[in-house]
């Protein structure tokens, strides 16, 4: 639980810390809340030789609401979107999920950004940010753009940012409604299966998480959710999915859970 | 036995724990706190292989890493003996090898193979990651089944096979038993790996003066004084020139009822370098090198009458031993033997242990240690023998109970006291009524939720134990007494030196309670000094359960002798016979002179003045006791547990749980209350969260604390404690011990609840989702 030495720098605009990344070369890794990628280099599973602490940043951190939608900054902490007005008002979905991301502790440090960021395969954002049809904004040496949920999410803990790319911020449409379910074994575990679904007059929205490398569009289920309804989604949550066997539960059994959850999640976004 | 009624703080009370105002501003000390001029710091290079033969260690680039002083292998560091182990069941079982740091072969990933000391922990570690060791791998041997094939690879080679002890016990009548009953339930019952996981890892403080020749050990240990004895065995130094020192302990479940290599190997690396030497483990390592618990099956006959008597019991018990012996390795399995039959009057008993080498850690004692292994065996069945026989859970224990105690079983043993039936009569009145029950199952239901109830009735053995017992029943190295000083002040406060080393028990509140029923001096005028050998006489430490039936008894017996001592003192103050004297509220007086007194206190002040002292009577009020006990004591019990499980997903809630406790005579309630609250945590963990988990390859899968589950507060219900108070005949303040009965209770009865959900005769723990679904699924129950 000692990483490795490594270098820190905390730089106090976007400018800075995309400089500081591009001129280090692959070694580097932007430090957000810490909470997934600290652990890491005390397990000596990740060992950069430069922390670019974006924390002390002003332009990243806060909520505000723009003509459709809600923008948030990257830094902004899972325990302030949870308990922001706009966000429980005009997107009820992710203020639920971000109130049951791990424990308080992790509330009060992770952060939205930092969590979409890192990909884990069992987080609950990413499949949340897909079910909203959401969008996150970058910012590199060339300047800034806009990535699509569909498209951020690459592979197992792999995004489509570049390396001396900076998460700057997360915009979601106001919606109404939706649910995100997660199962786990502990009150603070990750999901080992969480379902986000949005009903959204005769269509859904569904995003899973913990069924495979990454979250995922359930799109076979959003079809059958059309022409079917609840039950017949629950019967193709899992086509397409890829869950890893392991000691908290077998392929098969993760592909259970995503039927299961997918048809309460629906239920409970079209009660 | 005196005992003063009308005081606050005495037996019986319930004060705040003295210890926590430090422990809860930050102001205790434990071993991380230690810090002294010069010191250094250690890390371990560990096997990464299950078993392996060492072909080379490269210490080149580690020497030339920045921050490094020394690298030290097996070959550089001489001890006089290897990791010590005070179990020897027979007398005759072979103790194999264990070098501190290995010696040409590693038996189990996270081995220690080589030790880098420097400036600080951080260049420490960067150090041990630049040492080149050099394996050639060997196939190794994963679980009991393995270890027992006929081809397995040979794990010791002082031993014919990985076969380390058997062990039996057989009364006469078991086959005839057998052949006249009229059912015989079978099943195979498993106890998984479990890992400790105490709040504060292991940490050792090695300070060895070179110009004295002196040792210092901070350790975070339940045992100073067996680091003592074999700091002394192992690195070969007097006795007499070791101090060992547990300061706080943050928890410890048996893990650090224990000395182990790494504090030998801190010992010496500060004599090789000539500066103390910390080493705080990793969490990591925790869970890769400390001991683990558990990893038993028992293979079980029961041989009943339809009436539901059992007649006769047949079990066979597996122990993974894990590739070495711990310090009480042994003793575990043995224990289960001991209590195979649980709180039944059982007449006939065919108990057989095999205990088996494999390459993973080693195991020893876990909150409980043998005693839940042995209580999930006879508790399981009793389930699956009411289920065979169509009768109640309840009903088919009550005709197996013994009525009349003291009770022997059919292994020996003397259960000291109990009232059985009481304590199940207890959990029913608490409970809902079968209707009421059968009426709240229908509505959960209607919801997608499958209700069930569960039990275990239980005792257990605590008060570790007879000297006479250690040696010829359990063939341990040390008896099994306890020491305790009790010194009054001139001023008149009193400071107890226990030989007991609490790691969370509260042992500073509950003896000074102890002090203040028997002297009379208040509570708050009672320090307890623990765990420092410099200033305590020997004491065997704690574990077991055993620390206030022996402990405090000792403290209790010392305190006798000091007020028998100060009535001698007091005669002579108030000019009377001493048979005359009369005690009593912390004051003496003389019968049928009320007015006339003497406070204990004036009494202490005129013994340290010693003026004027009765003929023959040493100055001063200081009395040591070891008390050496009569027999083990016997807890005992019944828990009731309520689960509601999700048909779908297999998930288990525990909606309700009610432990009904019979500890004899309770010292402190409310740390009575906390020792089942915590233990029943703990038993919930074994039941539906943890689990160590290795592959093939004997590499630990579940490593961390995000994949190995500890129930956190959220999981734990709110639990309702109730007691039966049956003292125990074994010790004048006729206690029995708690701190593992929640554990050993709890583990059966919420297995028994989900079986009882879910309609399964049996499920093997831990009982995740996936598993409770599986067992929906197969019987399509709801």
């Amino acid at each position: 639980m000692i990483p490795h030495a490594f270098e820190y720098e905390r730089p106090e605009t976007v400018a800075d810390a995309v400089g500081l990344l591009a001129g280090s070369g692959d070694g580097a890794r932007v430090l957000a809340g810490g909470h997934s990628l600290l652990p890491m280099m005390k397990l000596r599973l990740a060992s950069p030789g430069l922390l670019v602490d974006i924390g002390r940043i002003p332009e990243l951190r806060g909520i505000r609401e723009t003509a459709d939608g809600i923008a948030i900054g990257a830094m902004t902490t899972h325990a302030e979107v949870a308990a922001s007005e706009i966000v429980r008002r005009d997107c009820p979905l992710l203020a639920a999920a971000a109130a049951g991301i791990g424990d308080m502790q992790v509330r009060a440090r992770g952060t939205i950004g930092g969590a979409l960021a890192q990909a884990d395969s069992h987080a609950d954002l990413p499949a949340v940010l897909l079910a909203l049809d959401g969008e996150v904004t970058a910012e590199g040496p060339s300047g800034s753009r806009t990535i699509a949920a569909g498209d951020l999410f690459v592979g197992y803990l792999t995004t489509s940012l570049a390396p001396d790319e900076i998460l700057t911020g997360v915009r979601v449409p106001k919606t109404a409604g939706g649910a995100y379910l997660k199962f786990n074994r502990r009150a603070q575990d990750w999901a080992i299966v969480g379902v986000a679904a949005i009903v959204d007059g005769p269509g859904a929205r569904i995003g899973i998480t913990g069924a495979g490398p990454k979250a995922v569009r359930a799109t076979a289920a959003e079809e059958a959710f059309a022409s079917g309804g609840a039950e017949a989604a629950a019967a193709h949550a899992a086509d397409g999915l890829r869950p890893v066997s392991d000691t908290a539960g077998s392929d098969e059994y993760r592909k259970h859970l995503a039927g299961v959850l997918t048809r309460r999640a629906l239920e409970q976004a079209a009660g | 036995m005196a005992i003063a009624t009308d005081t606050r703080n005495g037996i019986g009370e319930s004060p705040l724990r003295k210890e926590d105002a430090r422990l809860l501003v930050g102001r205790a000390r434990f071993v991380d706190d230690v810090k002294l001029p010069g010191m250094l710091h250690m890390a371990l290079v560990r096997s990464p292989y299950a078993h392996a033969d060492i072909v080379s260690i490269d210490k080149q680039a580690a020497l030339a890493s920045p921050g490094v002083t020394a690298v030290f292998t097996g070959d550089d560091l001489k001890f006089a003996a290897g990791v010590p182990c005070a179990s020897n069941p027979t007398g005759e079982m072979v103790h194999p090898a264990r070098p501190p740091l290995a010696r040409g072969r590693v038996r189990h990933a996270g081995e220690p193979v080589a030790v880098v000391i420097a400036a600080d922990r951080y260049a420490a570690r960067d150090g041990a990651d630049q040492v080149v060791v050099e394996y050639t791998p060997r196939p190794a041997a994963i679980g009991v089944d393995a270890a027992l094939r006929d081809d397995a690879p040979r794990i010791h080679e002082e031993l014919d096979s990985n076969v380390a002890l058997v062990l039996t016990h057989r009364t006469d009548g078991v086959d005839a038993a057998f052949a006249d009953a009229d059912v015989v339930v079978e099943h195979t019952l498993h106890n998984q790996r479990l890992i400790h996981v105490p709040i504060e890892t292991r940490g050792v403080v090695a300070d060895w003066n070179p110009a004295s020749d002196d040792l210092v050990v901070y350790s975070s240990t339940q045992v100073p004084h067996f680091l003592r004895t074999f700091l002394a065995i192992v690195c070969g130094v007097s006795e007499a020139k070791v101090r060992a020192i547990a300061p706080d302990v943050g928890g410890g479940f048996g893990a650090k009822l224990n000395t182990y290599a790494e504090e030998f190997i801190a010992a010496a690396a500060s004599r090789a370098v000539g500066a103390p030497v910390k080493w705080i483990e990793e969490r990591s390592e925790a869970m890769l090198a400390t001991c683990h618990g558990r990893a038993q099956d028992a293979h079980v006959q029961l041989a009943a009458n339809r009436d539901g008597k059992v007649l006769a019991m047949r079990v066979h018990y597996v122990q993974d031993y894990g590739s070495y012996l711990q310090m009480l390795t042994p003793l575990i399995s043995q224990l289960t033997l001991l209590m195979a039959p649980g709180p039944y009057a059982i007449p006939e008993l065919d108990v057989k242990v095999t205990n088996v080498y494999t390459n993973t850690v080693p195991t020893d004692a876990l909150r409980g240690a043998g005693r839940p292994e042995a209580t999930y065996a006879i508790e399981r069945m009793m389930d699956i023998l009411a289920g065979e026989l169509g009768m109640s859970r309840t009903e088919v224990r009550r005709r197996n109970f013994p009525t009349e105690f003291p009770f022997t079983t059919a292994v020996g043993l003397l259960y000291d006291s109990g009232d059985y039936h009481g304590a199940l009569d207890r959990l029913l009145e608490l409970s809902d009524d079968q209707e009421t029950f059968e009426r709240r199952r229908e509505e959960a239901r209607s919801r997608g939720k499958l209700l069930g109830r569960g039990l275990s009735t239980y005792v257990e053995v605590c008060g570790f134990v007879p000297s006479d017992v250690a040696r010829t029943v359990l063939g341990l190295t040390p008896g099994g007494w306890e020491s305790s000083t009790v010194r009054m002040h001139p001023t008149g406060t009193v400071t107890v030196i226990t030989g007991t080393s609490p790691h969370g028990q509260g042992h500073a509140t509950s003896w000074s309670q102890i002090i203040e029923s028997e002297l009379g001096v208040p509570f708050a005028d009672v320090e307890v000094i623990h765990g420092d050998t410099a200033f305590a006489p020997y004491g065997l430490g704690t574990y077991g359960s055993r620390s206030i039936a022996v402990g405090g008894t000792a403290v209790h017996l010392a305190a006798t002798r000091v007020r028998e001592k100060a009535q001698q003192v007091a005669a002579q103050m108030l000019e009377a016979a001493a048979a005359d004297i009369e005690f009593k509220d912390g004051a003496f007086s003389v019968a049928g002179s009320p007015g006339k007194q003497v406070t204990i206190q004036e009494v202490a002040f005129r013994a340290w003045q010693a003026f004027d002292m009765p003929e023959g009577v040493t100055p001063g009020l200081d009395e040591t006791v070891f008390f050496d006990p009569p027999n083990c004591t016997f807890p005992f019990g019944a828990h009731g547990c309520e689960v509601e499980v999700d048909r779908e997903t297999g998930k288990v809630k525990i909606t309700g749980y009610i432990a009904v406790d019979d500890c004899g005579n309770v010292v402190n309630p409310m740390i009575v209350d906390g020792q089942v609250h915590g233990g029943i945590a703990h038993g919930i963990g074994q039941a539906l969260y943890e689990g160590a988990v290795y592959n093939d390859d004997g590499q630990l899968l579940n490593g961390t604390l995000v994949d190995y589950l500890i129930p956190s507060a959220a999981e734990v219900p709110t639990i309702r404690t109730e007691r039966t108070i049956t003292p125990s005949p074994t010790n004048p303040l006729g206690v029995k011990g708690i701190g593992e009965a929640g554990t050993i209770a709890s583990t059966p009865a919420v297995v028994s609840a989900v079986c009882n959900a879910v309609g399964a005769a049996d499920l093997d723990m831990p009982l995740q989702p996936e598993t409770v679904w599986r067992a929906i699924e197969e019987r399509g129950a709801g």
